[in-house]
């Protein structure tokens, strides 16, 4: 007993009191600022550089953090144009606000797309059932770290469940591989209406590494509407929780 | 008559066809000559499509020696038949399997010749995820459970099927497939050598720093490149920081599934701790992007160093102070010890590696046997245990923390003395023509082993991943006969084998 209170006393105060301001280290990357637009030849290398398309050139020079893997090979390559900096809030519910371009304020919801049923249920408590479908394990080790002693995201109310049948929404992590598609399919089904489905980390969102893989199966993404899209690679606990917080309106 | 070529874990690359093509009988005859010896186990068996053959090569580690001997046999278009080794070697049971699933090849007598991870470039199309043939007991007494592929918590699809005499198991058969990617082949499809190594950090995101290590390791044997001496200290560093975060991790998910809720707590914060000094020193919790070809592009500094010392002495203490309480309150031991017994025997005829070889007094680490990197220089202690059960594998991971400790700052002493080098990452190398490489990296699992072939221009026209989880899935099926079945998530948790690295 005394060596357990000795434990304890050590173990000290563990929770981030403010999710919303913490502070991460400064080589955390996070969202990116473009300092200065490219020019044509460059912007030609940095798609030849970028590992995962992400490069976007309609509509202004821009970096999708939807296919981002965040591995800042085109900041080292060019660094007086390209920054990641440590902003971890870059969750968006327009798959278009993932985009970013020159001058871009910091990413945020779009309130007006939030489907009114959500807010009005979930404010208070919100059930995931988590799919990894392909998932390389690190998006699912931090939505867990999301829960734990440090990041408790259950003092919103907001809790992963074990049955589909207690959840209000899923959470899909990975490319969505052929052979989980139908698992996928079918917990998505037993979750009762109305639902949320949230992607998590960049496999999710765009397939990342494997959009091209013939052992992914993306159609499920074509049937429903995706009410959050939380991209990284893997995502920060920081990053999910302020989210979902920012879609359910807290 | 040459039976097999000799290379180790740091040579550079070897001609492919300087491995000696046997014919099968004589190639049977090579491998039991190798495998009557325990210190011998088989890295990997597999085949690729080399004009209109088939080539299978098998890479065999002797540990006693350090050496890695490599050996082939060649079967001609239209031939599909071989006499299984898996009655003779069970351990090879699993890489006949893929190869028969992946190529359609029959092994005559294989006992087990089951699907491995339903591939989508599978010879037989009509095998599907549904339709797994599960081994089956007809009788009234038994019944089956079947769990997943999606599991109660947050973690990755595998389907359990168990067979059980009410409360005890009597078999336990595990389905996979679930998190097939593509990897091996999207290798050959990225010719850019960013992508390469982004696609091997993302074999299996808990070992990030591991599977890309050995990958990088691989290039650079094919590109006679040797690491600079800081370079592999760094490397060595980055790895141990890797086993020490999952092992605590583990701790605490062990003691989460008895119910210790102290043990669970202070071990989950201290894991945070450790994996955000991976990210205070290259801005990813898992170590993304620390590990590259050639070069580093987050070379290690004095900030970082302090770092790491401040927090591995702290948070080292705190956790020998709540391990040695977790391994020694009779509520926790009575859940952990003689539960998910894997004997010795059954260890060696099944090729177990990494810590499941350990807990079962094996001495099988690729960071002593095999050394790579900077471990050449300075070997870890060797940690084992004995009985093979939950306990060990706990006790293990204890041990192996404060062993891996004590590692790190002799690396750190080691990094202040040595000539700091600069080298950025080089993603335009060019790789040596006809090649065969191999790269055997000690991830907190077990050994990760990577394997390449090039063309005559140099392209990688064969890549092969291969997991520890590949030989040690079989030995949680062992460990949980005649348990009961609620001990099996213990059992499962604490072996905590990889689902993507082994579906691929």
């Amino acid at each position: 007993m005394i060596k357990e209170i000795k434990i304890l006393r050590r173990h000290g105060i563990q929770y981030v009191p403010d999710l919303k301001e913490a502070f991460l280290s400064p080589l955390f990357r996070g969202r990116p600022v473009i300092k200065e637009e490219p020019y044509n030849t460059e912007i030609e290398i940095l798609i030849k550089l970028c590992p995962s398309d992400a490069i976007v050139t309609e509509g202004g020079f821009g970096i999708d953090l939807g296919k981002c893997v965040f591995c800042k090979e085109c900041a080292f390559a060019f660094p007086n144009m390209i920054e990641f900096t440590n902003d971890y809030k870059i969750a968006a519910n327009d798959r278009n606000d993932l985009i970013v371009r020159k001058g871009d304020p910091a990413i945020k919801l779009n309130e007006g797309i939030i489907r009114p049923e959500v807010r009005k249920l979930f404010k208070n408590s919100l059930k995931l059932r988590q799919v990894s479908a392909g998932g390389d394990n690190s998006c699912e080790f931090e939505l867990n770290a999301s829960g734990n002693v440090n990041f408790d995201m259950g003092r919103y109310g907001i809790e992963f469940v074990a049955s589909p049948r207690h959840a209000d929404g899923i959470v899909i992590t990975g490319p969505i591989t052929e052979n989980m598609a139908e698992a996928l399919q079918i917990c998505y089904d037993a979750v009762p209406s109305p639902k949320v489905i949230i992607l998590v980390g960049t496999d999710a969102i765009s397939g990342g590494m494997f959009k091209e893989s013939p052992a992914v199966n993306r159609k499920f993404l074509e049937q429903y509407p995706v009410d959050l899209y939380v991209p990284g690679n893997p995502v920060h606990p920081l990053t999910f929780i302020n989210g979902i917080l920012s879609l359910l309106g807290k | 008559m040459k039976f097999f070529l000799e290379t180790d874990n740091n040579s550079n690359s070897v001609n492919l066809s300087d491995i000696p093509v046997l014919n099968y009988v004589y190639f049977s005859n090579m491998l039991i000559s190798f495998f009557k010896e325990p210190d011998s186990h088989c890295l990997s068996y597999y085949a690729f499509k080399k004009n209109n053959n088939l080539k299978f090569i098998c890479a065999v580690a002797k540990d006693s020696n350090e050496k890695i001997y490599l050996s082939s046999h060649e079967l001609k278009a239209g031939e599909t038949a071989l006499k299984s080794l898996t009655p003779i070697f069970p351990q090879l049971h699993i890489f006949e399997r893929e190869i028969s699933e992946k190529f359609g090849i029959v092994f005559e007598d294989h006992p087990w010749n089951k699907p491995v991870r339903y591939p989508y470039d599978r010879s037989d199309k009509d095998k599907v995820m549904n339709n797994y043939p599960f081994f089956q007991i007809e009788s009234e007494e038994l019944h089956e459970v079947g769990v997943g592929p999606i599991h109660a918590g947050v973690i990755e699809p595998g389907h359990f099927r168990f067979i059980c005499n009410g409360e005890k198991v009597l078999h336990l058969e595990i389905h996979l497939g679930y998190q097939h990617r593509g990897v091996e082949n999207l290798f050959l499809k990225h010719d850019n050598g960013i992508k390469r190594c982004i696609l091997a950090e993302s074999i299996a995101g808990d070992t990030a720093v591991g599977n890309s290590l050995a990958h990088c390791q691989l290039i650079e044997s094919l590109t006679d490149f040797e690491a600079p001496e800081d370079l592999q200290i760094e490397r060595c560093i980055a790895l141990e920081l890797e086993r020490i975060a999952v092992h605590i991790g583990d701790t605490a998910a062990l003691c989460t599934d008895v119910g210790y809720q102290l043990g669970q707590v202070v071990c989950e914060a201290l894991r945070t701790t450790i994996i955000n000094t991976t990210q205070f020193w290259c801005g990813n919790r898992f170590g993304k992007g620390l590990i590259r070809p050639l070069g580093t592009n987050y070379p290690l500094n004095a900030a970082v160093v302090d770092e790491i010392v401040k927090i591995l002495t702290d948070s080292g203490e705190r956790y020998y102070d709540i391990a040695e309480r977790i391994y020694s309150l009779p509520s926790v031991l009575g859940r952990f010890d003689d539960i998910g017994t894997v004997t010795t025997e059954q260890a060696l005829s099944i090729g177990a590696v990494g810590m499941a070889a350990r807990t079962c007094n094996i001495h099988r680490d690729t960071r002593i046997n095999h050394p790579f990197q900077y471990f050449r220089k300075r070997k870890p202690q060797i940690v084992t245990q004995e009985k093979g059960d939950a306990l060990a594998r706990g006790m293990l991971r204890y041990l192996e923390v404060k062993e891996s400790v004590k590692l790190i700052f002799d690396l750190i002493d080691q990094w202040k003395i040595s000539e700091k080098s600069t080298s950025k990452p080089d993603y335009n190398y060019k790789l040596k023509p006809n090649q065969f490489a191999v790269s055997v990296v000690e991830g907190w699992r077990g050994e990760l082993c990577h394997f390449a072939v090039t063309d005559e221009k140099g392209n990688i026209t064969h890549y092969k991943v291969n997991d520890p989880s590949m030989h040690n899935w079989f030995a949680l099926a062992l460990a949980v006969r005649n348990q009961e079945i609620s001990d099996f998530p213990i059992c499962n948790k604490s072996f905590n084998l990889s689902y993507c690295g082994y579906d691929l």
